[in-house]
């Protein structure tokens, strides 16, 4: 039967079929919330925790410290040392990853289910009792501050930096949440702690587990892991005040290719113009070999490899980047051919065949990420951050539809915004004026 | 009726190699004009993926063509006979599919993530272009500037690869693999439609190929889809074997320094000429695949407890086998020295630590640990049917047959501790050796 609906389906208007994702809300005793989509037929689960706030909750003087701690986790715990505790966590089979973003910092897990009460039992006195002793301390600092060298030599990782300390002024996003080599040569172990417990707190916890698990096993594993975690953690800092002014600004770096950064002012997530910004995005430089960028950068003229456009609603500011590369004598080329498209599309606005494929592809293209127990928890914390309803998946497609032309001929002419559009340049570029 | 008679015929044609219980539903099978085919079900989700993997990579290429493997790769998304350039991509997204493709020394994969009902538009536009692109001087001209840009990104801007293509050109002695696969880059802006067109009607025919479907489909109908669309194209019978310069003897220890101006991180990387997995026998490669994850494979690995624990001398260890391959591999060592420690101090302090590894044996909680990890990843793969079935398109393109890749986890947790011992013993050679240090470009050496 779904079969055959399928296939009208894809007739009628070349849609692909549903994935099915069940999501339950539950509930554990402790009052832990998690979204759980239940799949015996692999025996793994995969368990996505995610904590609100990440680097940005960083003070000024102690950048780095968060995403450092973040790094620590894993080096050591209750009375197992770094290397006794590797060995415990290499002997269950199961993987903890950890990861600091300037919005949060997840803990994504993947376990057996075999061996699931000791896997659980080791992740609860990894997160509730971390032991940052001295010696790992000064070895992961060594880990970052090598790796802080290597992105001062790195020309993407230069654009990225003076980008964003161009664009949000004194916000913490302004800076590498990864620390600077001198911040992070004095962060302490106090300071360690201090960002331990600044980060994991009940108030901003998010939690999503797909697999080999039912709702009551989930319920007593929350209750285990994260109970007894403290309520609360520190305050969010404020929204950041985005300022990018049009413009070019070049960075010197002796490279044979330039590397460029562009951006202008982007849009918050829950803004209702979101879906037909999500469109623009596409046709202009989103959509990979199929997008306006890349056709005209790449196909036509072959200024470059690659070229794209995303935007970037994060939970204190938004904005709207691209980056493209090209030999230090084209990038000039390129530059002033991304110009030009972004004024056409301002003032010409979309065909309606652009937007009907646009829609086709990402409509359809929908489903192909829940390809994985592990992308799935991801998306399902994710649609928690952004207070998205439980049944989110189901409607989003219709939300695309939704969009007409109208509306993102409207929004390119409010959004886009050519006379504000900044590149950033690090190289040797030839003809370009910074 | 016609159909059900197709279907039974297909069941015969098909070694219905149904994995046991709880491991993954392969099936393999191959066309009458020599098309492998190889499918692996998943039905979680109403997704497939369709590739199409030639057994004709970089180091296929003509002597002087560097790079022709990768750009004919770009060129194959132009126009064809009944498509236009870029329609291929196009209709992909509009059955709002991903496609993509990527070259590497032994093959060149073409790929569509797509919903699972639309592979047969899938195969029908991927058969198209196996035997009929047409090209224009234009398509050549401007997607050699791309293939030159992706060199820029990859290469040109990044020390590391620059570093590493010189390692690769000192190990080979007389083997392709010495040859970068993007190609020298004065050998790329040389490259012309007669280049493109000759590795084409040289390498790309179905008696050349394979088919990997992974995903919701059912074998009987991949194979009736198989037939209709690829079976009807014709084998090329001049097909050539894919015999390459092989390496010499290798006598002399080689040694390298790498300076650029925009390296941070200075660090010694070796390379050891290693056999690779040969069809039936794959238990060396199997110690030597053990031997890296014991050495360098995790934070309990051998370099790294020596030298970031008990030492302390460095801030990253780190062993590798790519045992994929269809002639000879290498087996490489790396190191990145703390601040304060030398080039020199690092490299003489890893010599010291294999050199004790290798005379203490291994350590059997040790080796236990990364078996146990290995049966898990089993488990854990079939969460990713995409990726089983990018394990067979190498496979299968490197030399390897289907039974080889299905024997290989066993094969793994059979070897033991002397096995591994004496493959280190074997592999571990100063003369079959390259030595390179990454340096700043005002760094003194010690």
């Amino acid at each position: 039967m779904k079969r055959i609906l399928a296939t009208l389906i894809a007739v009628a208007i070349a849609l692909p079929a549903w994935a099915e994702i069940k999501i339950q809300e539950v509930t554990s005793p402790g009052g832990i919330t998690a979204w759980l989509v239940e799949d015996h037929s692999i025996p793994f689960t995969a368990l996505e925790m995610r904590f609100r706030g990440g680097t940005s909750l960083d003070d000024p003087d102690k950048r780095g410290a968060v995403y450092l701690m973040s790094g620590l986790i894993e080096e050591g715990a209750g009375d197992m040392d770094v290397r006794t505790y590797a060995r415990e966590l290499e002997a269950l089979a199961a993987s903890f990853s950890y990861r600091a973003t300037d919005d949060s910092v997840s803990i994504s897990t993947r376990f057996l289910t075999e061996n699931r009460d000791d896997v659980v039992n080791l992740l609860r006195t990894t997160i509730h009792d971390p032991r940052f002793d001295q010696d790992a301390i000064k070895r992961v600092r060594g880990q970052v501050l090598s790796g802080l060298k290597s992105d001062q030599t790195d020309p993407n990782d230069i654009a990225g930096r003076s980008f964003a300390a161009m664009a949000y002024g004194d916000h913490p996003y302004a800076t590498d949440g990864k620390g600077t080599i001198e911040s992070v040569s004095g962060l302490t172990r106090d300071d360690i702690i201090a960002a331990y417990q600044n980060v994991f707190a009940k108030d901003r916890l998010y939690v999503g587990a797909v697999g080999d698990i039912t709702a009551e096993e989930l319920g007593t594993l929350l209750d285990t892991l994260l109970v007894d975690l403290p309520a609360t953690g520190k305050a969010i800092p404020d929204k950041a005040d985005v300022k990018i002014d049009g413009g070019i600004s070049v960075v010197e770096f002796n490279t044979p290719q330039s590397v460029a950064l562009f951006g202008q002012k982007g849009i918050d997530r829950d803004d209702p113009d979101f879906f037909a910004a999500f469109i623009l995005n596409h046709i202009l430089g989103g959509g990979g070999f199929e997008s306006r960028l890349m056709h005209e950068v790449r196909e036509k003229r072959g200024l470059t490899y690659g070229v794209s456009t995303f935007l970037v609603p994060k939970d204190l500011a938004s904005v709207y980047l691209g980056s493209v590369s090209s030999a230090n004598d084209r990038i000039a080329d390129a530059v002033n051919v991304i110009r030009d498209e972004w004024a056409r599309a301002a003032s010409e606005g979309f065909t309606q065949e652009e937007l009907d494929d646009a829609k086709t592809y990402l409509t359809g293209a929908y489903p192909l990420r829940f390809d994985g127990n592990g992308q799935i928890a991801g998306i399902m914390v994710g649609m928690q951050m952004e207070d998205l309803p439980i049944d989110y998946i189901a409607t989003r497609n219709d939300k695309v539809n939704a969009v007409t032309l109208e509306d993102i001929n409207r929004v390119a002419a409010e959004f886009l915004d050519p006379e504000g559009l900044h590149f950033t340049v690090v190289g040797k570029p030839i003809g370009l004026d910074g | 009726m016609v159909r059900a008679l197709a279907l039974s015929a297909a069941l015969i044609a098909a070694s219905p190699l149904w994995a046991k219980e709880g491991h993954e539903a392969v099936t393999t099978f191959t066309l009458d004009n020599g098309m492998d085919v190889v499918v692996v079900e998943d039905h979680r989700a109403p997704v497939v993926q369709h590739m199409v993997w030639y057994r004709a990579g970089s180091a296929d290429e003509p002597i002087g063509s560097s790079g022709v493997a990768h750009f004919l790769e770009h060129l194959l998304f132009k126009a064809t006979d009944t498509m236009e350039a870029g329609e291929l991509s196009a209709t992909v997204a509009a059955n709002g599919g991903n496609d993509n493709a990527f070259t590497s020394y032994d093959y060149t994969a073409y790929f569509q993530r797509v919903a699972a009902d639309r592979l047969e538009l899938m195969m029908r536009m991927e058969a198209d272009r196996m035997r009929n692109i047409r090209l224009t001087e234009n398509d050549i001209v401007t997607e050699r500037d791309v293939i030159l840009e992706e060199r820029n990104q990859r290469t040109e801007n990044n020390p590391r690869a620059l570093f590493g293509e010189q390692m690769n050109a000192a190990q080979y002695l007389n083997h392709r693999y010495g040859v970068p696969i993007i190609g020298w880059k004065h050998e790329m802006e040389e490259l012309d439609m007669d280049d493109a067109l000759s590795f084409y009607q040289t390498h790309y025919a179905p008696n050349n190929a394979i088919l990997v479907v992974t995903g919701d489909v059912d074998p009987d109908e991949v194979k009736l889809l198989a037939d209709q669309y690829y079976g009807v194209i014709p084998a090329n019978p001049d097909l050539p074997e894919r015999i390459r310069s092989q390496e010499p003897p290798q006598t002399a220890e080689r040694r390298l320094t790498y300076k650029d101006a925009r390296v941070s991180q200075p660090y010694v990387q070796r390379s050891y000429l290693a056999p690779e997995r040969d069809a039936g026998a794959q238990e060396k490669a199997a110690a030597l695949f053990l031997l890296a994850e014991l050495l360098g494979g995790s934070t309990t690995s051998y370099l790294n407890e020596k030298l970031q624990f008990e030492q302390q001398l460095v801030v990253y260890t780190g062993a590798f086998y790519r045992g994929v391959s269809l002639d000879d591999t290498t087996f490489d060592l790396i190191v990145v020295p703390a601040e304060g420690v030398s080039l020199q101090e690092a490299e003489d302090a890893m010599d010291q630590v294999v050199s004790d590894f290798i005379a203490e044996g291994v350590n059997e909680a040790d080796l236990e640990r990364i078996k146990m990890q290995l049966r898990a990843a089993q488990t854990y793969a079939r969460d990713n049917v995409d990726g089983i079935g990018n394990r067979y398109g190498r496979a299968l393109t490197s030399g390897l047959t289907v039974e080889d890749v299905q024997a290989w986890p066993d094969i793994l947790q059979s070897a033991t501790a002397d096995d591994i011992i004496a493959a280190a013993r074997e592999v571990i050679q100063p003369e079959t050796s390259v030595t390179g240090w990454l340096m700043r470009d005002d760094e003194v050496t010690q």
